[in-house]
């Protein structure tokens, strides 16, 4: 089989980090290869020097045989390579067919007509479902990405590089996603798939390059690895891929949720009627396609929204669980003073939980900046709790006083739940911990999860691999369109009526 | 028609072209993502710049000629405010310096040099003229006269009152029906998607800026040349009409083909002041009239709330507008 793209000795530093060393690989025509590692193990820098974003500081690049310098994302959709990155480059206010004309260099008067026809075609060819005439945004992330790929086809790419394209679809649209990939695979395209879910790559992968710390561990093929092979070659040691739950020991009612009804400024209803308990010592997991009132719900008990007046949220105090406090329509502040621990740890983390130009330490003083005397700032508290969760959590940080921006997706989201971890609280809600986390940092947030649950916390892990929920929580709530679809106990549900309890709304019984 | 009005409309025509030159250069600017608030400075060095040479063309040449002083000032006029243009750009897109304090020092800038070398023009009086190029751009292109109400209010302007409107309907063909215009929006929205899909955007961000500063300038030209009968003097009268440019523009929602009602009304609501109570027989205050000044702004201020409580994307302001952009950052 003919190589489509030749790498030869590629390195790539920033500063003092070396993010690809000495890498070589090759990417064949007509397969679909994986490109695995962990967060930070340079999968994304590798390939933003074929999309031209980045420009290496040695080595080589052949493409189709030639070699070439890959100096601008011009050149390399010139050379047939096509990159749907994971943060989508799409502008918002066009239409579809407006976002694929973007950029190209076609003769003659500008045809949006004939832009349309063609990218139907590609449309057609592939299986793709998209409304060209549609604005971005008011499309969900699948039919962003569906655009991405047609316009990248579009220009001609026969070499596309799909970076994390699972990371925000359900598993439906996954399995959309695939049996479009293959299609591509028969047309004789080279498909390269970023990703660290083994799961996907042992699914649809005909090869796979694993890195590690920014640099090639080997290629193997798929057919001849296991989930276990893959996680060794790409952590470096073996690792239990287990995780260990407890029954809840002396559960009490912590968390009482009641008729919970919230509309939002469009005034949609984002939850109706939600009801539920949560108990100290356990994880109660909440279960539902992302938008199905997820984030509308932790927001609300930790004092974000608005809910409408017949709601209510109490919280249970004390050891015995016998101190009735309130909850509904307190500010975060107010919840703090009331002595509640309430640690959240949001989706977006850097937008609600951390603030990115700013270190580690000054990070750690949003949740305390009230605890200070005098009017100097003092950080040698917060500094000391920075070093300890480096060092628990392993943080790769060039140091404290480093941005959290820079830092990877991983230790960013190790940043943010050490935090949280280290306010000792008696409530504790994830939204998507490990959502683009590498399967190690992955159980090293479960293991922190569990030993917060056998402290006697209650926590509340909102998630989206199944898999996972079924493994880890006691109980599950499913939320489909902003009601409760039922609760079950995680021992005994399976993945198949989790996943039709999301889609499908059951009639509500009469009460 | 009531003569007071007659005024008013007189008035504020070419009130109005002076901003709308402003604006659409502005737009043009803003639309390939810089927030140039160096306008009313690019809009002094275009004045100064145009008025100065067709001053000393006709002051020294012994045999001046109409066509050259107009072609002059013109040229002379748009080189100075791309110089403008340059610099700013030079300072935010290559040099990443911050838009706002780039602009704003741009401002203060171009009203220094026009009224540092004015100085010279001047030579001690309080202002000084240049008929001859007075004469060339208040010249009307239609036989105005003759058309009665409608050749005193629609035909009666000078020459770039209509270029302007042309210029607008152009512009907006430009920017939303061509290739050329698509490139240039995106990069005002996302440059990242732009630059990965080939488009250089530091090319389109340099063009957009000097070409759009070369319009402005155009706005500076009218005021000194037509508008104020050919006459510069120390005044601090062209800042004025450049935030009033800048508030247009955000008025018109960044669209070429409001800025022409757009500029107009502004006109109307500028001179209220003066031609309402003429018309209703009432007398007013000066205090009162400067406080009718500024309704132009309350009425930016009013679109913009509006605007934003409706929250049409379309109508909202480049998305990356006010940010520098670095391809390696991350």
């Amino acid at each position: 089989m003919e190589n489509a793209i030749e790498l030869r000795g590629v390195t790539k530093t920033f500063g003092l980090i070396t993010a690809n060393k000495n890498v070589s690989m090759d990417i064949r025509r007509g397969e679909i290869l994986a490109l695995l590692g962990e967060n930070g193990s340079g999968k994304t820098t590798l390939m933003n020097m074929l999309g031209g974003i980045y420009f290496p500081d040695r080595g080589e690049i052949f493409v189709k045989g030639k070699q070439v310098e890959i100096t601008s994302p011009k050149d390399s959709y010139h050379l047939g390579i096509g990159m749907v990155h994971q943060h989508f480059k799409l502008v918002d206010v066009f239409t579809a067919a407006e976002n694929i004309a973007l950029g190209l260099e076609e003769k003659g008067r500008f045809n949006l007509n004939a832009v349309k026809a063609k990218a139907r075609d590609i449309c057609d060819r592939y299986g793709f479902d998209l409304n060209l005439d549609q604005k971005v945004y008011n499309m969900s992330v699948s039919q962003k990405q569906t655009l991405e790929i047609v316009k990248v086809l579009y220009r001609g790419a026969d070499i596309l590089i799909l970076d994390e394209p699972t990371a925000v679809l359900t598993p439906q649209e996954t399995d959309k996603l695939f049996a479009v990939i293959r299609n591509m695979r028969a047309d004789d395209k080279s498909v390269v798939i970023i990703t660290h879910k083994l799961k996907e790559v042992l699914e649809i992968s005909d090869r796979v390059t694993i890195l590690r710390k920014g640099e090639v561990i080997g290629t193997v093929n798929t057919k001849e690895a296991t989930e276990s092979s893959l996680t060794e070659m790409m952590v470096g040691e073996k690792v239990e891929l287990n995780i260990n739950r407890i029954p809840p020991v002396n559960p009490k009612k912590r968390i009482e949720v009641k008729h919970l009804t919230i509309v939002d400024e469009q005034n949609v209803r984002v939850l109706e009627d939600v009801s539920f308990d949560v108990m100290g010592g356990e994880i109660f997991g909440i279960a539902g396609i992302s938008g199905n009132g997820q984030k509308e719900l932790l927001e609300a008990i930790a004092g974000l929204q608005k809910c409408e007046p017949d709601s209510s949220i109490k919280y249970f105090a004390g050891e015995k669980a016998d101190q009735e406090m309130n909850l509904l329509g307190m500010t975060p502040k107010a919840i703090r003073d009331m002595g509640i621990g309430m640690a959240f740890v949001p989706e977006d983390r850097l937008g609600m939980g951390l603030v990115g130009s700013m270190d580690m330490v000054d990070n750690m003083m949003l949740k305390t900046y009230d605890n200070g005397r005098g009017i100097v700032v003092d950080r040698s508290i917060p500094r000391r709790r920075a070093e300890m969760i480096r060092k628990k959590l392993g943080v790769v940080t060039p140091g404290l006083s480093t941005p959290v921006s820079r830092l990877s997706g991983g230790n960013v989201q190790k940043v943010l739940v050490g935090r949280e971890l280290a306010s000792n609280p008696t409530v504790l809600m994830t939204a998507y911990a490990v959502r683009g986390l590498d399967i190690n940092t992955s159980y090293t947030i479960y293991n922190l999860l569990n030993d917060e649950k056998k402290k006697g916390v209650a926590v509340i892990y909102v998630g989206e691999e199944l898999d996972v929920l079924l493994e880890l929580c006691d109980r599950i709530l499913v939320l489909c369109g902003g009601r409760v679809n039922g609760i079950l106990d995680a021992r005994k549900t399976t993945k198949e009526e989790v996943g039709l309890l999301m889609t499908n709304l059951q009639e509500r019984r009469q009460a | 028609m009531n003569s007071s009005l007659l005024a008013w409309i007189v008035r504020a025509v070419p009130f109005g072209t002076i901003i709308m030159f402003g604006a659409m250069g502005e737009i043009a600017t803003e639309k390939s993502g810089n927030l140039n608030l160096g306008v009313p400075g690019i809009m002094y060095l275009g004045g100064f710049a145009g008025f100065a040479s067709a001053y000393l063309y006709e002051k020294n040449s012994p045999n001046p000629q109409v066509a050259v002083c107009v072609i002059l000032a013109l040229i002379c006029c748009i080189a100075a405010s791309m110089a403008g243009g340059l610099i700013y750009s030079f300072l935010t897109v290559t040099l990443r310096a911050n838009q706002n304090v780039t602009g704003l020092a741009l401002t203060i800038f171009g009203k220094g040099m026009a009224n540092f070398f004015g100085v010279y023009l001047l030579n001690g009086a309080s202002y000084t003229a240049a008929p001859m190029a007075y004469s060339a751009f208040s010249a009307k292109l239609f036989p105005a006269e003759k058309m009665g109400i409608l050749g005193e209010t629609v035909f009666g302007y000078g020459w770039l009152v209509y270029v302007a409107i042309i210029m607008a309907v152009v512009f907006h063909f430009v920017l939303f029906r061509s290739r050329l215009g698509l490139n240039l929006r995106s990069v005002g929205e996302n440059p990242a998607t732009a630059d990965a899909d080939g488009i250089s955007v530091t090319r389109y961000k340099y063009l957009a800026t000097c070409i759009g500063a070369g319009i402005s300038g155009l706005g500076g030209l009218y005021y000194v040349l037509d508008y104020n009968k050919g006459i510069w003097a120390t005044t601090g009268q062209i800042e004025a009409l450049g935030w009033l440019a800048v508030a247009l523009v955000i008025f018109t929602t960044w669209k070429p083909l409001n800025a022409i009602w757009g500029a107009f009304l502004f006109g109307f609501l500028y001179w209220l002041y003066q031609f309402l109570p003429d018309m209703l027989g009432l007398k007013v205050k000066t205090y009162v009239s400067d406080i009718i000044q500024m309704v132009p702004y309350v009425v930016t201020i009013v679109v913009l709330i509006v605007v934003s409580m409706r929250k049409k994307k379309e109508n909202q302001p480049p998305a990356s507008l006010g940010l520098s952009y670095f391809r390696e950052d991350r």
